[in-house]
């Protein structure tokens, strides 16, 4: 998988009201979360970004709450993966679930700056940054998650487990 | 070989002697639950995998309780999905009408959790189960509708950090006081995918409601979960109410940890978190003058009888403040009629409180309670990030019962000592 795109930088600790405020958890339709992804954080974004770039973040992004609605808003705006130095654990499993790319590294987390251009090859486990011209390393993927993402996501990976009734 | 509590659960959930931090294991559940806004997702993903019936009708809990009682049309779109997949798959646990309560209060209370059950649920403080000596964590909707299939859940076994309270507690100072004490000390990353296991001789003389607030925000510092070792306090709650069998597990004497923390809670002041992070804490003595629009009690947090009869006795005989919007919310039913057979209700109401039904509606910035720009809430809820609980130039500052109640009748953030001043 190759992944390039512009990056938008956000710092530490983002939260999940912060990328979906709770006021719009009244629908769970993509298009809709979209449009109010990171809203709270920067009221002009979902109007900016376009398809294909690349959320950067400090540590602990998506702490807080629970809702799938946070990897889904950002995946639904066209942001093409979010690389991090590290993710808050929920949002963590909730984007591997819902097949949104992220990676962490706290290299490319500190280095890659707004605007910046990056080119992600997630099978070798590098970021490479076309306008700085460097490359940063990406933390593997434990086994089982990518076991999950060949399955085709952790409800495909369940019905070839176990019996569903 | 010796194993704590966390490991002991996973161990036996998923059928081995023992497990060591680190690895995978894919565990059977006791109960996944989801509500009004995770709930949609997880029963789409269940529609779309092909499955038609539940796992165990009765280890599927839907409690829809943020944005009910239906708070605007689409609202009123998803808990009816709700409904109607409850009615379909004949679940025992579903809780509509006037037997709704806030999730983590009510489980509970009624027994569908008890110790040594594994819980998944589709909300982040289904962590607050850790009290009872439960290992119970937040997962999205995806892995709630997995659960819902098959009653299995993966899960890397998590570290446990340990942490250990000791000395004498000081005048109003509560549970909610101690673990903003100890976000405030590790931040909101400082258990980031660990187990928090609360223990020591003042966590033992904690009441089950006065625990159970403690573990509802182990993930405000990014816990997998937050653990109490079950004891007399723990059976004697559990009896009575217990849906099916409990297991005690505790943790081995020489248990290990990725690390011990111990604190001297003879140290510890009545304490707020300050915007907007649960970590940003501060003694209330030295915040100086911070005036509050809304006092907000309740939540899944503090919205137990232990809360409100604590907000009670400050607010007995007293006046809100005229600027200050009070709002009181019990967690469930149960607690909404003890507090009108004790006169708690009668007592708010007089003293200019508004005493809402069980919801979670604030405190997520739902409804029943937004806050305008400028605006400044005091509130016993979990979080106060930015936008929390309305327009994203208000305030939240998170505090106990005793402070948020004192605060209402001040129109500033005080303790009640600053009442007698």
């Amino acid at each position: 998988m190759l992944l390039k795109g512009k990056v938008w930088k956000f710092g530490n600790d983002i939260d999940t009201d912060l990328i979906i405020p709770a006021r719009y958890l009244n629908t769970s339709d993509p298009a809709e979360l979209a449009k109010h992804c990171m809203e709270d954080a920067d009221k002009t974004w979902a109007g900016k970004v376009q398809k294909g770039d690349i959320i950067t973040a400090g540590k602990n992004f998506g702490c807080g709450s629970s809702r799938e609605h946070a990897p889904v808003a950002i995946k639904a705006a066209g942001v093409s993966c979010v690389i991090a130095k590290d993710f808050a654990r929920i949002f963590y499993r909730n984007s591997f679930n819902i097949g949104l790319p992220i990676f962490e590294s706290e290299e490319a987390s500190a280095k890659i700056a707004q605007e910046d251009v990056v080119e992600i090859d997630a099978d070798k486990g590098v970021i490479r940054n076309i306008t700085k011209n460097e490359t940063y390393k990406v933390k593997p993927i434990p086994p089982f998650m990518q076991e999950l993402v060949e399955a085709g996501g952790l409800i495909a990976y369940g019905k070839t487990k176990y019996k569903i009734k | 070989m010796s194993m704590n509590i966390a490991e002991k659960i996973l161990a036996a959930k998923s059928g081995k002697k023992h497990v060591e931090p680190g690895e995978l294991v894919i565990a059977d559940i006791d109960l996944v639950l989801a509500n009004d806004i995770t709930a949609p997702i997880a029963i789409k993903e269940f529609r779309a995998s092909g499955a038609t019936k539940v796992w165990d009708r009765t280890k599927v809990a839907l409690v829809p309780d943020h944005f009910t009682p239906n708070k605007d049309i689409k609202s009123a779109e998803q808990a009816k999905l709700l409904r109607d997949f409850a009615h379909e798959q004949k679940l025992t646990h579903y809780y509509d009408q006037g037997e709704v309560g806030i999730e983590h209060a009510l489980l509970p209370e009624q027994g569908v959790v008890v110790p040594g059950d594994l819980v998944i649920g589709a909300d982040s403080h289904t962590c607050t189960y850790g009290a009872l000596g439960a290992f119970a964590t937040g997962v999205g909707s995806t892995d709630a509708a997995f659960g819902m299939m098959t009653g299995k859940a993966w899960f890397k076994v998590p570290e446990t950090i340990k942490f250990v309270y000791k000395g004498k507690l000081n005048k109003w100072v509560s549970s909610k006081d101690l673990i903003l004490y100890t976000i405030g000390d590790i931040g909101v990353d400082g258990a980031l995918y660990k187990v928090m296991e609360f223990t020591g001789p003042v966590i033992d003389k904690l009441s089950m409601d006065a625990r159970l607030t403690m573990s509802n925000m182990a993930i405000e510092a990014g816990g997998k979960a937050g653990l109490i070792n079950p004891d007399e306090t723990t059976l004697e709650y559990v009896k009575g109410r217990a849906e099916h069998k409990w297991k005690v597990f505790t943790s081995d004497k020489d248990a290990k940890y990725e690390k011990v923390i111990e604190y001297d809670c003879s140290k510890i002041e009545p304490i707020v978190s300050c915007p907007s992070l649960p970590e940003n804490t501060k003694p209330v003595s030295k915040l100086g003058k911070i005036a509050v629009d809304q006092s907000v009690i309740g939540s899944c947090t503090n919205g137990r009888m232990e809360d409100l009869r604590i907000a009670a006795k400050i607010l007995k005989g007293k006046k809100v403040n005229s600027r200050v919007r009070c709002l009181i919310f019990p967690g469930t039913k149960e607690i909404y009629l003890q507090a009108l057979k004790e006169g708690l209700i009668e007592l708010f109401v007089k003293s200019g409180a508004i005493f809402s039904m069980p919801t979670c509606g604030p405190c997520l910035g739902g409804h029943m309670g937004i806050l305008a720009k400028g605006e400044v809430a005091v509130s016993t809820t979990n979080r106060n990030f930015v936008g929390r609980m309305g327009s994203t130039e208000s305030s939240v500052y998170l505090a106990s019962p005793a402070v948020a109640a004192a605060s209402a009748i001040l129109g500033r953030i005080g303790t009640p000592e600053d009442l007698k001043k």
